[in-house]
């Protein structure tokens, strides 16, 4: 294990796209449920507990080499809205053009020729995981991080919130973040073994609504 | 690790010549610059002016809205298909720069679907003066700014101005009425950039875009060359 490619891979400025989405956040902050750093804080709780822990479980498994076609229909299973299963496949993609230039591999050759317009994103890191040395609670840990750490750096410029204050948000997070870790690597494991019916499921709603709402806006600044 | 393999699946990483299937890709021209300096009426006007003679694609990074892609689509320029827009999360510098995926696949997909293409057009966002494309992105960059945005600009220099492969000085009928020099502005120009070429144009007038229109000519004989 290289902890140095960690650090590459979890770089906030990796080039894989995720800039330009807010994880939700744009919707919630336009619905009046975000509106500084204790909102945001519940926000980024709900998203690690749900799409965070599943997100992570599913870089996990991939990283621990499970076969990434299961894993992404089982993604897809775990996602109900339309909107976010098509920003998770872009994502993919995104991610899976750095990672290719980043750490080349067969793995991720094939991937890339098995989903040309994208799989789902955490599948994509997993396998990019795998492909840079690391291992399944590194891929887990990457895919947990950004599922908060995209919302609150989304609200910093939503919201003008400072960025100081933000930052606090996901460091008050962190040690929840590791008992979301521990149990998304423990299924993730468990998937070659077991298949994927092992991976948890958890799911928020209202980001679900949320998203395809935000998705048919004439007007937003973020992609999802 | 496979990091002595040779890998035969494409990988399309940036700034390859060839597409995937050994075909020379596109040209792609980035037009970057102020907002409301002109860069989405250069880029209608450049697409009435080549789409008879080139197969031509435009991709737009809106701050906020789809709004130059619509205004691409409404004055008609080019078929619906042949218009990509990109969101850019509050930053279209990074867009263009730092993270250039999105708009890199926007390219690929318009190039799969509606190509082959001689051209495609990247046009950013409104910015500031520090905002260029990457070079994993475009082969050459337009900056655009105008009359009206004060004429101090050029001497203000920043990477757009200096560092561009054209600079284009826009909207220069307004000149007389904002009180802008263009003289000084050519002066301030010719400081900056030494030999990089600058056209001041108003699209209002009989030559309208010809200008750049002919530079973006050249870099397509060159490219194709």
């Amino acid at each position: 294990m290289s902890r140095a490619a960690l650090l590459v891979l979890a770089d906030g400025r990796f080039p894989a796209g995720g800039h330009a989405h807010s994880g939700g956040a744009e919707e919630a902050v336009k619905a009046g449920r975000i509106t500084g750093a204790a909102s945001l804080e519940a926000f980024c709780r709900g998203r690690l507990h749900t799409v965070g822990l599943v997100g992570a479980a599913l870089a996990a498994a991939a990283a621990a080499g499970a076969d990434p076609v299961e894993l992404d229909a089982a993604a897809d299973a775990r996602t109900p809205s339309p909107a976010l299963r098509g920003a998770a496949r872009r994502l993919g993609r995104q991610l899976m053009r750095a990672a290719r230039a980043a750490w080349p591999s067969d793995e991720l050759d094939a991937l890339a020729g098995e989903f040309p317009k994208g799989a789902h994103q955490p599948v994509v890191l997993g396998v990019t995981a795998r492909a840079a040395g690391l291992g399944a609670q590194d891929a887990a840990y990457c895919a947990a991080y950004e599922s908060v750490s995209g919302p609150a750096t989304a609200v910093v410029r939503l919201l003008s919130l400072d960025p100081f204050e933000a930052t606090g948000v996901l460091a008050r997070l962190a040690p929840e973040l590791d008992l979301m870790v521990d149990r998304a690597v423990a299924a993730g494991r468990a998937v070659p073994g077991e298949g994927v019916d092992v991976l948890p499921a958890a799911s928020g709603p209202l980001l679900e609504i949320g998203a395809e709402a935000h998705a048919g806006w004439p007007v937003r600044l973020f992609a999802s | 690790m496979h990091l002595d393999h040779a890998h035969s699946a494409p990988s399309a990483v940036s700034a390859d010549a060839q597409r995937p299937d050994g075909t020379r890709r596109a040209l792609r021209i980035g037009l970057g610059g102020p907002v409301g300096s002109g860069k989405t009426a250069t880029v209608a006007a450049l697409c009435r002016a080549l789409r008879d003679q080139f197969s031509l694609a435009v991709v737009t990074n809106d701050i906020y809205t789809r709004e130059d892609a619509e205004f691409l689509l409404r004055e008609a320029v080019l078929p619906p298909e042949r218009i990509a827009a990109v969101e850019t999360g509050a930053c279209p510098h990074t867009a263009i720069r730092d993270d250039i995926s999105a708009n890199l696949e926007a390219v690929e997909d318009l190039e799969d679907e509606v190509g082959p293409l001689d051209l495609v057009l990247v046009e950013s966002g409104g910015d500031n003066l520090t905002a260029t494309f990457s070079k994993g992105l475009v082969d050459a960059q337009i900056f655009v700014i105008d009359v009206a945005g004060g004429d101090d600009i050029p001497r203000k220099g920043g990477p757009g101005v200096t560092t561009a492969d054209l600079l284009v000085v826009n909207k220069t009928d307004l000149a007389p009425y904002v009180g802008s020099d263009l003289a000084r502005m050519a002066a301030d120009a010719k400081a900056q950039r030494a030999e990089l070429p600058v056209v001041f144009q108003s699209l209002r007038s009989e030559a309208g875009v010809a200008d750049v229109s002919a530079w973006v000519r050249a870099r397509l004989a060159a490219w194709t060359a």
